[in-house]
């Protein structure tokens, strides 16, 4: 049957048809939809792991044992992977294991650009990179093969273009895959003694796959009628035949290790070739090295951003397109908000009332605390990073600093864990707020350990917040409320100048969690008591607006009153006027 | 239809745009045609600016529309309608939904909501005003302006009604169904009248 499916779904539907057994990933944009789409299909083992070392580690084991596995994440995920996979390269696989890493060109929910295929080059492993959803189907199961044939762990390559993207798929049906366990210490027992011998075959093995590349049908020449020839590959494949239809073309669905004969081989015809890749010049400088001389990258194709047929054409003709409508004015931006009845709109609230403290940030909904109208976060780096950086600041001051970290329940699970085991350790100074909504907020609602809930749905044993921080050794530890804004200002202030590590676990679920149910009792401001002196503005609620005076339109309104208790007027309840 | 069609759906997260967009695709692809769809998740999910792309034609390869490239555009938002204004084609119409939300730079008073209707007229586009407004008040839901903005959209292109609806049960969750179909007709009954410049 012909249907459109997403990039991310079709790379699920290839899972199916291939036979795996098991599926694993800790959610981020944009890969998370692969694994819930898995979560569909009952044949697939499948989890939310509490990072992507995890995942890739729960995913090497079922491969090991003989089955098909994946393990997705998004670029920065693999960084928190790397450590298993510069070794599982070393191991290889026996059932065939894939990596799907969605990188992120333009940064629409990221914060970097970093490319793959650098580390999976570092890394020595073969990529593929599709740039449609059927190609998303079709290279899962070239990629299992490919990692059967040559004892390697394969990495798919996605960008937010080709996972995001819909288009249409052919489906087909499952095969059932196992190849058996057998124990083999020389193989899969990585002490020097072994892992010498197994990297002569890592090395062998991509020599192999050199070879591979030659002559496999996932790289191809497309013929054209004009003199001009691209070599491209994933979604700039997409965007070269738009903005050239005529062109020759070297498409290439393998992106690492790269064929040297043909694509010599096809820059001999011409005089020159241009390579059009988005983020780094990877393509060009392994072409480069060949001793290819007439290739054209860089020079005029940008290393940041997305592309477009029209970024091409106009890097390549040295033209720009005039659209024929053109504003004159600047428009009032719309940045992302934290939502109606946000649990976190109050903690930051707090947070920006409270002089000369340094907020570390770490990544997640909440990471909206340090726009406008709070301004309450000085740093965000990568997951987990807001503990072992308010530990860092604590030590740098001579604990005279005021540290607040602030990290959601997902994020602290992922690796805020093992900062918060170093800061009580080393006998840090710091205030942790761990803002326990529940779920993994800005990705969609995924569940992780502390929910009690698996992806599926079921019910599990659900990871204590309190008693974990209380083993770990936190010298306070106490849940607040977030939504009881003048209690909570006091409560952290005072907090702050005590000594030691103190954590707040601030808990109240997400409001847009279905699972969540809540008493709604919306809010109104009587026009006669308003004093119009906009405090209730400054919480940054995208119910509220200013009218004649402050108004909260009923549709966007939540409920959550935090509006009601900031008021200094009594000009806000939940009493109609 | 003609060789290829690019219709660009604006307008702020949650507000029902990928839906539209996924129904659009089914239709075209049950008409016959090729399609590719792109969107933006992530951050754009908590009230920030969406666009999605819709490409019908014989054969899609870029999923993405260009400035000056949109046949059409269907804004949810005012503003949003203007944000994106510039991928217009010549050519093309302009079909937006007369419905404000104030973004966070306006309501902390760092920028004013502009005149859109004003804007929109000095810039000679071809558009539809629809009053949205009143017609979420006529169908007695305020979640379901994506399919009215369809019913006014399905007029406009020459497929037969019945792929619309077809598309609208097989994407929309069953308990939802009949308010959508319900607000499909009444998108596709009101009288837009000549497209006006």
């Amino acid at each position: 049957m012909r249907r459109l499916m997403l990039g991310n779904q079709a790379v699920a539907r290839g899972c199916y048809e291939a036979g795996v057994k098991v599926a694993t990933a800790y959610p981020g944009t944009p890969s998370t939809e692969i694994t819930e789409f898995i979560s569909q299909y009952s044949e697939i083992y499948c989890e939310w792991a509490p990072n992507e070392k995890v995942a890739l580690e729960v995913a090497i084991g079922a491969a090991i044992y003989g089955k098909r596995a994946i393990c997705s994440m998004k670029h920065v995920g693999l960084n928190v992977a790397a450590d298993p996979l510069f070794t599982v390269s070393y191991t290889g696989v026996n059932g065939g294991l894939l990596i799907a890493v969605a990188d992120d060109p333009g940064m629409h929910s990221s914060q970097n650009e970093q490319d793959t295929r650098n580390i999976a080059k570092a890394a020595k492993v073969p990529v593929l990179e599709p740039a449609d959803s059927q190609e998303c189907v079709d290279f899962v199961k070239k990629g299992f093969e490919i990692s059967e044939k040559y004892d390697t762990p394969v990495i798919l390559r996605l960008t937010t273009r080709v996972s995001h993207s819909q288009s249409v798929v052919e489906e087909d049906s499952r095969v059932e895959i196992d190849y058996g366990y057998k124990k083999d210490i020389q193989k899969y027992v990585m002490m020097p003694a072994m892992a010498r011998k197994r990297h002569e075959i890592v090395e062998k093995r991509l020599n192999d796959l050199k070879e591979f590349a030659e002559k496999t049908e996932l790289n191809r020449i497309e013929e054209g009628e004009s003199n001009l020839a691209f070599i491209t590959a994933g979604i700039a494949y997409q965007y070269v035949k738009e903005a050239y239809p005529d062109a020759w073309v070297l498409k290439l669905g393998m992106v690492y290790p790269l064929p040297e004969r043909l694509v010599k081989d096809f820059c001999s015809k011409f005089e020159k070739v241009y390579i059009v890749e988005e983020l780094d010049p990877f393509l060009e400088e392994n072409i480069k090295a060949m001793g290819i001389r007439n290739a054209v990258g860089k020079e005029i194709f940008k290393m940041t951003g997305e592309y477009s047929p029209t970024f091409i054409k106009s890097a390549i003709e040295k033209t720009q397109v005039e659209p024929p409508y053109k504003l004159n004015e600047e428009l009032a931006p719309r940045l992302p908000v934290l939502c109606p009845g946000c649990p976190h709109r109050g903690i930051f609230y707090v947070l920006s009332k409270i002089k000369d403290i340094i907020i570390t940030g770490d990544i997640g909904c909440y990471t909206l605390g340090a726009l406008s109208p709070f301004n309450a976060m000085d740093t965000c780096i990568c997951m987990g990073a807001s503990v072992g950086m308010a530990h860092g600041i604590s030590k740098a001051s001579d604990k005279k600093a005021k540290v607040v970290a602030v990290i959601g329940d997902s994020t602290f699970v992922h690796s805020g864990i093992t900062g918060l085991i170093d800061a009580v350790y080393n006998k840090s100074d710091m205030l942790l707020l761990i803002l326990d909504n529940s779920t993994t907020g800005m990705t969609g609602h995924q569940d992780h350990p502390a929910t009690g809930y698996t992806i599926r749905g079921e019910e599990t044993f659900k990871l204590d917040l309190v008693s974990l921080c209380k083993t770990i050794g936190c010298s306070v530890v106490e849940e607040i409320n977030p939504y009881n804004i003048n209690e909570n200002i006091k409560k952290i202030s005072t907090l702050i100048d005590k000594p030691g590590v103190k954590v707040l676990i601030v808990k109240a679920p997400c409001r847009l969690h279905r699972r969540y149910k809540y008493v709604l009792s919306k809010r109104y401001i009587d026009k006669n008591k308003c004093k119009n002196c906009k405090l209730c503005l400054s919480l940054g609620c995208p119910a509220i607006s200013l009218k004649e005076v402050p108004t909260i339109d009923q549709n966007l309104c939540l409920a959550c009153g935090m509006c009601e208790s900031i008021c200094r007027f009594g000009a806000i309840s939940s009493v109609k006027e | 239809m003609k060789e290829n069609l690019n219709i660009l759906i604006v307008g702020v997260g949650g507000q029902g745009n990928i839906l539209l967009s996924k129904i659009l695709g089914e239709v075209f692809l049950n008409v016959g045609y090729d399609v590719k769809i792109s969107e933006v998740h992530g951050m754009a999910q908590r009230g920030g600016s969406v666009v999605t792309y819709v490409k019908a034609g014989t054969k899609v390869f870029s999923p993405l529309i260009d400035k000056a490239e949109a046949d059409y555009i269907i804004a949810f938002e005012k503003l949003e309608a203007l944000r994106w204004i510039e991928y217009l084609k010549k050519e093309g119409i302009l079909i937006y939904s007369d419905y404000e939300i104030p973004p966070m730079s306006v309501i902390t008073g760092v920028y004013k909501y502009p005149d859109v209707d004003k804007i929109v007229k000095k810039l000679g586009v071809k558009f539809y005003k629809v009053d949205i407004p009143s017609l979420l008040t006529k169908v007695g839901s305020p979640r379901v302006q994506n399919t009215i903005m369809l019913g006014v959209f399905s007029r406009l292109i020459g497929i037969e009604e019945s792929y619309f609806r077809k598309a609208i049960e097989n994407n929309v969750k069953p308990e939802f169904v009949e308010i959508n179909l319900k607000a499909f007709a009444i998108g596709r009954n009101v009288d837009l009248g000549e497209v006006k410049i």
